[in-house]
């Protein structure tokens, strides 16, 4: 027999069992965000001192006080840049044959289903020995920005994938069925509905995938980024840096001014990328609105 | 009387599940047939068949024939783009597209390219007309279709159909997600579009089938059980299940 508990001790009991939860919850995120603030925190104190724009448009130096970022900021916009060119647009054809147009039922479907799945959790380092053997040395393109940006693009084309496929299966098929039954065929009813409405989530996976890309150091060491260069590139089969480089080269110096200047160099690098999420919401809001 | 679409032994599958079962039946020009029956008795399977709308479903096969002037409908070589084009559709809610009026009306012409563009403004007008929706949204034509009612929406989306100048238009239970002034306006609406267009429609609502419905057809378990002249069916059906689902026994 169990015991009769009173209504009054069980509401009791909920609403306590509610306020431990409450609290866990809360402890977590603010444990979290401390470990967030400490490092910008800590960042910021090192690094502020040297951020000038000085050290944004020079070029590296031994000497720190004269050292600056402009070939690690170029390169990693040239390097960016061209892998948003080459990814997004294949992530997207591939999104849209595996959702429109391939046979589900397959079996060539279903293991590319998981393999793409797979290929998202592969460690970068892997990618840089995979664009290393087939980029910079089988297909001859050598240690330039394209095999940087093709061995960044293989990196992060799982993760458009994954998220455009989601965004095309977020469009409702009432939609897709009303273009269709109006005698427009399958490709203009990509283009005419499914892509527009698709657009913000396409984007903002996107958009957050490069800025992955931006703060990868490993594979592009393997790729043949160098470390110190003192020269600009200037068209993709040129030599480069990138930030993530430049700054790991500094840390590893003993000199206290070199972490003084790794830490502006990660203040910039932090800046990059708020400038980049912010892209991602307000193209993710402007698409919005122009869908509702 | 010219006869618009004629079916002959037509079988339906979904896998392994017959939806339909022999159907054999003549649809009129410019007459309104409506299809009645209980949920799950064949009539929306039925309607979709006619433009093909089941080659989006996996598994889904049509035998028996559908001929719709000179073509076959059912065979595979036929160009389901251009059939669409001449057999619009209607659904069940409203889904008009996430663009404005005006888009949504000349979404279909302007992807086809066979109306010039300067055609475009008087299609626009003389389909929202026909739709008897003009006078309610000339004066907000650039905005989001979702700012329509219901009804509305509904109306905008036979607008949008009416715009690729179709011969026939399949409605698919097109106002049981409308309350009953909207209902009525669409009902007024069909009214008009027999004298220009061929119409099928599926309601759940004998009562609709009677007041607008020239020929009716009684579906049961994939059977059509009855057809003939809306009047003669309400009045005196032949069969007795046809009695029985009209005076409300089952169904």
């Amino acid at each position: 027999m169990k015991k009769k508990i009173s209504y009054h001790t069980r509401l009791k009991r909920r609403l306590l069992l509610n306020q431990i939860f409450k609290f866990i919850f809360m402890s977590t995120i603010i444990v979290s965000i401390m470990v967030l603030a400490i490092l910008v925190i800590d960042v910021l104190q090192k690094g502020l001192g040297s951020l000038d724009l000085d050290f944004i448009l020079n070029m590296p130096s031994s000497r720190p006080e004269r050292a600056g970022i402009l070939p690690a900021l170029l390169g990693t916009l040239w390097v960016i840049g061209l892998t948003a060119l080459i990814s997004i647009p294949v992530g997207i054809g591939t999104a849209i044959y595996l959702q429109v147009y391939a046979d589900k039922k397959s079996w060539f479907f279903k293991a590319l289903n998981i393999n793409i799945a797979n290929l998202a959790g592969v460690p970068s380092i892997v990618y840089g020995i995979l664009g290393l053997t087939v980029f910079v040395q089988l297909l001859k393109i050598g240690p330039t920005v394209l095999a940087g940006a093709l061995t960044l693009s293989l990196l992060i084309l799982p993760v458009i994938i994954v998220s455009s496929i989601e965004a095309i299966k977020a469009v409702p098929s009432s939609i897709t069925e009303g273009s269709l039954a109006l005698g427009v065929s399958r490709w203009r009813t990509i283009t005419g509905v499914v892509l527009p409405m698709a657009t913000p989530g396409i984007m903002t996976g996107s958009i957050l995938a490069l800025s992955r890309a931006m703060g990868e150091a490993a594979p592009m060491i393997m790729v043949g980024a160098v470390g110190f260069v003192t020269f600009l590139p200037d068209s993709i089969m040129d030599r480069y840096t990138l930030l993530p480089m430049l700054i790991y080269n500094w840390t590893s110096r003993p000199q206290d001014a070199f972490a003084q200047i790794a830490a502006a160099g990660i203040i910039v690098m932090l800046i990059l990328l708020l400038l980049t999420n912010l892209t991602a919401i307000i193209i993710r809001n402007k698409t919005q609105n122009r869908v509702d | 009387m010219q006869t618009k679409i004629r079916v002959e032994n037509l079988n339906f599958y979904y896998g392994n599940f017959q939806a339909l079962k022999n159907i054999s039946m003549e649809i009129y020009e410019n007459k309104i047939t409506a299809l009645i029956g209980p949920s799950g008795c064949g009539k929306s399977t039925f309607i979709k068949s006619i433009n093909r709308m089941y080659d989006l479903i996996d598994g889904a096969v049509a035998k028996g024939s559908i001929s719709f002037d000179e073509i076959e409908i059912l065979d595979k070589n036929t160009d389901v783009v251009e059939l669409r084009k001449r057999i619009g559709m209607v659904f069940q809610k409203p889904n008009p597209f996430p663009k404005s009026i005006t888009e949504n009306v000349l979404y279909g012409v302007k992807r086809h390219g066979d109306v010039p563009k300067i055609e475009w403004l008087a299609l626009l007008e003389s389909s929202l007309k026909k739709a008897s929706l003009f006078s309610e949204v000339e004066h907000k034509l650039n905005q989001s279709a979702f700012s329509l009612s219901g009804g509305q929406q509904q109306r905008l989306c036979i607008a949008r159909t009416l715009a690729t100048k179709p011969e026939v238009l399949l409605m698919d239970e097109p106002t049981s997600a409308l309350d009953p002034i909207a209902t009525a306006k669409i009902e007024e609406l069909l009214e008009e579009l027999k004298k220009e267009y061929t119409v099928i429609i599926v309601t759940h609502s004998m009562q609709q089938a009677a007041r607008i419905s020239d020929y009716t057809g009684f579906f049961l378990n994939g059977e059509l059980i009855e057809f003939g002249l809306t009047k003669t069916l309400f009045s005196t059906p032949k069969d007795k299940r046809t009695e029985d689902y009209i005076t409300g026994r089952f169904g």
